[in-house]
Formats: structure tokens, C-alpha cells, sequence
């Protein structure tokens, strides 16, 4: 059952309001409507996982709530505060306390491990390089790669590189972290180690929303499974519901075709 | 201080713009075409050919690239009759046209050549094609579907280069431009109309390429 | 016939290769400073002034350089000021440098992947800080070899400037061939020395060239 947050209570703690909401979303490209009014509210804390068949509008809801994408109708609002394409100083903001991971991890390959993780704390946090540095190499540390501040990207593996990715995004202290298939550009025995790193950050209370296939991973992980059809919120609930208990047509032939 | 521009008088002579403009075409689509065949030669040569014909063609490509084509033209011209070769205006345009276009597509459709997949050499030599075949009929239509950007890029080149060969006299379209205005006196506009002109021809060059690649060298 | 030594030729023609190298210098410096701000305005002034500077680049492009000397060297004389062969050649080949180049840049900057605009946007960088610290260290870096090669068809281009009285190595050739009635040997010599002065450029642009895209797979 979808847990949407009640708002009744006037003075309540911020701390119980949704960190992510998003009311009737829609969004097109040209005359391709490829969200087709969303509905969400995303708790402080909340691990969710957001599974479909591609083309369904995961990556692109996930793109919105960043700005990478921009939506015609509906609202988004991010710790009370409102999306606004057209204010940079908004986006800047608004970027500062969302994170994203990409499917390509998008390392700057001019720049080192640990600068690559230094830079946007050096530039909009205004940081000191000393104070940066020891940031970088405890976040490094985090995610397994101390000994690599020095490398370069080019010299490491893809897990590696997506775990310098996660340190990257982690640098800036976002309130939310959004997961594009993190895993899926990366071969079969280096998805353990990020996915490790992920459950770890979950497990200490960090607001994730994932687009992923990997379901056994999304079931053992996250607080709540969303399964798009179509551009639509087609099946929301808790994972042991949502992967035993399929109520929807759509969803149990998804769920099957993963087994093929 | 007012400027007063009499394009008019650079118009009426219409007719002369027109000789110059037939004479450009002209020489471009000989040029191209003699041009294009050298060039795939030498890059046939320089891709698999006999090392001393690699080294020729070699030198003759980087020669005609690291020198003017203006100079070019006035060793042909002015330069072979003292050698013993006398050529007339046009035809020492035509062929340092054909030596300039020759050595760049060269360049150019060498780099098509070198990039074909080995299997697509094997496939037709298993199917007991000959050597001539293998290079015309498999190797070359997609080397130069690969490279025709560049290849309609370097003709509009050699084409706005022609520009210069009415310093020997040819009387192409800027002869025309300098004719008319030795004329009138009508410099500036002269050299507006013409240099409109040249736009115009380029415009039209490139989309008769693009155009005429599928339809001529490699098909869809 | 005549009592001029190939000494004697060379001699000149060296003299006259001055005026081809300062020129092309004057060109290729000149043309990088008025393309670098044409590559700015491009990709921070909005459609029109993209617009426009793309227009600016197809004219260059689309017209003869010879066409572009003659334009410069009688379209400043319009205006009154009198006009040496010096001034319109640096004109005409400045601008005319400008316009490659700008195009030359733009297309390294366009080359860089999309995924470093959307990484770097997403860890709040200002399009700013963007450009200075992920994209253009990145673009210089492959705009390098490209540049070089240009130079070569910046020098070739000051050949042009002979035919508006500009007395570079061209010019010097013509009028010593015409004075020695040895074209063929005058002629030589004057490519010779071009191709001394664009070969090793060339070879070196294609080192760079090797370099950047050997690199990385």
C-alpha cells in the first residue's frame, strides 16, 4: 500500500514532510507525451526503486526531479522548495541538495580521482583545497578507493569508476541522491561492489530514489517499489508486495519476461 | 563623405559575369572529375601499392600540400615554358586543378580505403573476384559514401580556388569581376557581385554533390 | 642569357619569405583572438548571436580568399582611408582566419560528450564554472592539432596577398622571374620554400594529431 504523507498537522517537524513532491507531472517531447501525470511524495530517508520496461518514463521522472529535464505541467518541489527551470540561482540550489549517479558515470577525465571529487565543493561550496582534500580522501575511503586520489579515470575499472562517481556525488552532501542504472553499463562482476556502496548509504538513512534492473537488489534494499507503464505510476508498494503479489496484468508480464 | 555604389553598372554587363561563371563550372566539373580519378589511384597506390610508386605518390601529395596553389599554377604556366612545355591559359588551369583536387582526394579516399573491415576483402576474394574487382566494386563505393563530407568540402575548395586562375588570364569569374571594373571603375561592386556569385556557387556545388554521390559512386 | 646565379634568386627570395612569415603570424594571431571571441559570443549570446556567427562563417567559407583581399583592399579605400596592400592582406587574412578557427573550436567544444554538461550541471556548476574547469580544458586539449594544421593554410593563403601588391614570396617570384626570364628555376624556388615552411608544420600537426587520438580508446 503507497504510504502518502499526511499533511494535516500544521506545525509538524519538517522533518515529516516529503522531501520529494511531485504533483500531476506531465511531460512531452514535441508531440510525444512521455509522463503522463505523476503523482508522488518521497519521505526523508526513503530508499525507492523505480522499475519498468524502457520507454516507460523512469529515467526521464528521474531527469526531472534534477532539472536535466524540463516538464510542462504539473509541480515538483524539493525540501519544501520549489522547482524553477528558469532561475539559475534555483537550480544551483536545488542541485546542491540533489545528487545523481549516471549509467556512463561521467568522470572528468582531465582531472584526478580526487580532484574530481574536490571540484564542486572547491567551486560552489566555496571550500578550502586542504579541507576539500581531506573530504575527498574520507568519502574516497568510504567507497573503497583511498590508494586511487592520484589515478586517473581512465585507469580504473567501471565498479571503480562509479564508485569515484558516488564519492563525487556524496562531496556535495545532498539531501537526496538520484540512481539513473547505475549498474547496467557496468560488467557482471563489478555490480557487487557499487551495489554494496548504495546499500551502505541506504542504510544509513540517505534518500535514494534508483531507476535499476536489479530486481533481487531493488527487493532487498529499498522501502518502496514503483513500477511504470506507459508513462504512468502503474503499481506502487512495498517490495515483498509489489515482486510476490502483482495485482496488474502489465506488472506480472514484466516480472516474467525478467526471468526469461 | 558619401559613398555612392552603381551596381548597375556592374549588372548590365551581365553577359561577361555569365562567360565567367561557364568558365568556372566548366573547369570545376573537369577538374573534379580528372582530379577524382587521379586521386583514387594514388590512393589506391598508396594503400597497397609497390613501395617506389608509394613513394612517388607521396611525394607528389605533400608537394601539392604544403605549397600555394597559386604557385602551383604559375610553375605550370609561366614556369614548364621554359622547360619546353607551352600550355594555354586554360589548360594550365585545368591541370593544376586536376594535380591540386588530385592530391587532396588522395589524402581523402585513402582514409575511406584504409577503413574498410578486412572481412569485406576476404568475403570477395573468396567469391573468386578479381583484384580490379575487389577495389572497384567492394572496397571503393563505401569508402567513398564514408568520406563524401569531406570529399564535397575539398571540390568546393578546389572550386573557389579557380578564383585565381584568372590571374593567368583564364577568363573565368573573377577575370570577369576585374574586366568589368578595369571598365567602370566599379571596384568594389564588382568584386560584391562576383564574390555573391561564388556564395551562390558554392551553395548550389555542395547540394549538387550531396545529390550526386548516392546517385553516381555509391548508391543509396 | 642572364648572369644571375641561383644564389642570386634565393637570395632575393629569402628576403621576401620575411613578409610571408610576419604575415602569416599577423593572420594566425590575429584570426585566433577575433575567433576566440566569436566562439564566446557563440555559445553564450543566445540564437542570434549563434545565428550570426554562423552566417559569418559560411560567408568566409563559401567565397574565394581572393575575392575577400580584392574586397578588403578596395572596400577600405571606400571609406577614404588610404589603404596599403599591408593593411587590407591583414584584414582580409585575419578575418579570414577568424572564421576557420572559430568553426575549427566550436566543433571540439560541440565534440565533448553530453554526459560532462549533465555531470558537472548536476553537481551544481554554473555554466561558468562549467566551461573554465570540465569543458574547455577538455576541448583545448583536442582543439590543439586542428589549430596547428590551420597554419599551414594560413601561410598558404598569404600567397593570395601577392595579387594585391603585397610583396611577400609570391609577389617576389613573379617580378625576379620577370626580371631573369627564369621562371622555371624562380618557380621552383619559391615552392621550395613554401614546402620548407609548411612540411614541418604539417608533419607536427599530425604528431599532435596521433597523440590526442591514441591516447584514449
Amino acid at each position: 500500500m503507497a504510504a502518502v504523507l499526511d499533511q494535516a498537522k500544521p506545525e509538524s517537524t519538517t522533518f515529516a514532510a516529503p522531501i520529494v513532491r511531485i504533483t500531476a507531472l506531465r511531460k512531452s517531447y514535441g508531440t510525444n507525451e512521455v509522463l503522463k501525470g505523476i503523482d508522488l511524495d518521497v519521505k526523508r530517508g526513503e530508499v525507492i526503486a523505480i522499475i519498468g520496461k524502457s520507454g516507460s518514463g523512469k529515467s526521464t521522472l528521474l531527469r526531472c526531479i534534477n532539472g536535466l529535464e524540463v516538464f510542462q505541467e504539473g509541480s515538483l518541489t524539493v525540501d519544501s522548495k520549489p522547482l524553477l527551470h528558469e532561475s539559475a540561482m534555483a537550480m544551483r540550489e536545488l542541485r546542491q541538495r540533489v545528487g545523481m549517479i549516471f549509467q556512463s558515470f561521467n568522470l572528468f577525465p582531465h582531472l584526478t580521482v580526487g580532484k574530481n571529487v574536490m571540484l564542486a565543493p572547491t567551486l560552489v561550496k566555496k571550500r578550502g583545497s586542504m579541507e576539500a582534500a581531506s573530504q575527498a580522501r574520507k568519502l574516497l575511503d568510504r567507497v573503497g578507493l583511498a590508494e586511487k586520489f592520484d589515478a586517473m579515470p581512465d585507469q580504473l575499472s567501471g565498479g571503480q569508476q562509479q564508485r569515484v562517481a558516488i564519492a563525487r556525488a556524496l562531496a556535495m552532501e545532498p539531501a537526496v541522491l538520484l540512481c539513473d542504472e547505475i549498474t547496467s553499463a557496468l560488467d557482471p562482476e563489478l555490480v557487487g561492489e557499487v551495489l554494496r556502496v548504495v546499500e551502505s548509504l541506504a542504510d544509513e538513512g540517505m534518500t535514494l530514489l534508483m531507476v535499476t534492473h536489479e530486481m533481487s537488489f531493488a527487493r532487498k534494499v529499498s522501502d518502496r517499489v514503483i513500477f511504470m507503464h506507459q508513462g504512468r505510476v502503474h503499481e506502487m508498494g512495498p517490495p515483498a508486495e509489489l515482486f510476490g503479489n502483482p495485482q496488474t496484468a502489465e506488472l506480472k508480464q514484466f516480472l516474467s519476461s525478467l526471468h526469461d | 563623405m558619401n559613398i555612392e555604389f552603381d551596381f548597375y553598372a556592374v549588372l548590365s554587363e551581365w553577359p561577361l559575369l555569365l562567360r565567367g561563371v561557364a568558365w568556372t563550372v566548366g573547369l570545376t566539373a573537369i577538374g573534379t572529375v580528372l582530379g577524382m580519378i587521379v586521386g583514387t589511384f594514388c590512393a589506391w597506390a598508396r594503400a597497397g601499392g609497390p613501395v617506389w610508386l608509394r613513394a612517388i605518390v607521396g611525394t607528389y601529395v605533400e608537394l601539392i600540400r604544403n605549397t600555394p596553389f597559386i604557385v602551383q599554377l604559375f610553375f605550370i604556366f609561366f614556369g614548364l615554358p621554359a622547360a619546353g612545355v607551352k600550355l594555354s591559359p586554360e589548360v594550365a588551369s585545368v591541370i593544376a586543378m586536376v594535380l591540386n583536387l588530385g592530391a587532396y582526394s588522395t589524402e581523402i579516399i585513402r582514409a575511406g580505403i584504409e577503413a574498410t573491415p578486412k572481412g569485406q576483402i576476404e568475403a570477395a576474394v573468396s567469391l573468386a573476384l578479381s583484384k580490379a574487382q575487389v577495389f572497384l566494386r567492394v572496397v571503393l563505393p563505401p569508402a567513398l559514401k564514408k568520406v563524401w563530407p569531406a570529399m564535397v568540402s575539398q571540390i568546393v575548395i578546389v572550386m573557389l580556388g579557380s578564383a585565381v586562375c584568372g590571374q593567368i588570364s583564364t577568363e573565368e569569374l573573377s577575370y570577369a569581376a576585374n574586366l568589368i571594373q578595369s571598365r567602370n571603375f566599379r571596384a568594389f561592386e564588382a568584386f560584391i557581385v562576383a564574390t555573391l556569385i561564388y556564395l551562390a556557387l558554392s551553395v548550389a556545388l555542395r547540394r549538387l554533390l550531396d545529390w550526386a554521390g548516392p546517385k553516381f559512386f555509391f548508391g543509396r | 642569357m642572364s648572369d644571375f646565379s641561383l644564389w642570386d634568386i634565393l637570395r632575393n627570395l629569402l628576403m621576401a619569405l620575411r613578409w610571408t612569415v610576419v604575415l602569416s603570424l599577423i593572420a594566425f594571431i590575429g584570426g585566433g583572438l577575433v575567433g576566440g571571441l566569436l566562439l564566446f559570443l557563440r555559445l553564450r549570446g543566445g540564437r542570434i548571436a549563434g545565428k550570426a556567427v554562423g552566417l559569418y562563417v559560411q560567408l568566409f567559407q563559401g567565397t574565394p580568399l581572393l575575392m575577400q583581399l580584392f574586397l578588403a583592399y578596395f572596400g577600405i579605400a571606400l571609406f577614404g582611408v588610404d589603404v596599403s596592400a599591408w593593411t587590407a592582406a591583414s584584414v582580409a587574412l585575419t578575418l579570414y582566419t577568424s572564421a576557420f578557427l572559430t568553426e575549427i573550436w566550436r566543433g571540439c567544444v560541440a565534440s565533448i560528450p553530453k554526459g560532462q554538461w549533465e555531470a558537472s550541471g548536476s553537481l551544481a556548476l554554473s555554466f561558468g564554472e562549467q566551461m573554465r574547469h570540465v569543458i574547455l580544458p577538455q576541448a583545448v586539449k583536442i582543439a590543439i592539432a586542428p589549430t596547428v594544421g590551420f597554419l599551414v593554410q594560413v601561410i598558404k593563403g598569404t600567397a593570395l596577398a601577392s595579387v594585391i601588391g603585397f610583396v611577400e614570396l609570391t609577389k617576389a617570384g613573379s617580378m625576379i622571374s620577370n626580371a631573369t626570364f627564369q621562371p622555371f628555376v624562380v618557380f621552383s624556388c619559391v615552392a621550395l620554400l613554401y614546402f620548407v615552411l609548411c612540411f614541418p608544420v604539417s608533419l607536427y600537426a599530425k604528431n599532435l594529431e596521433r597523440k590526442t587520438h591514441g591516447r584514449r580508446a
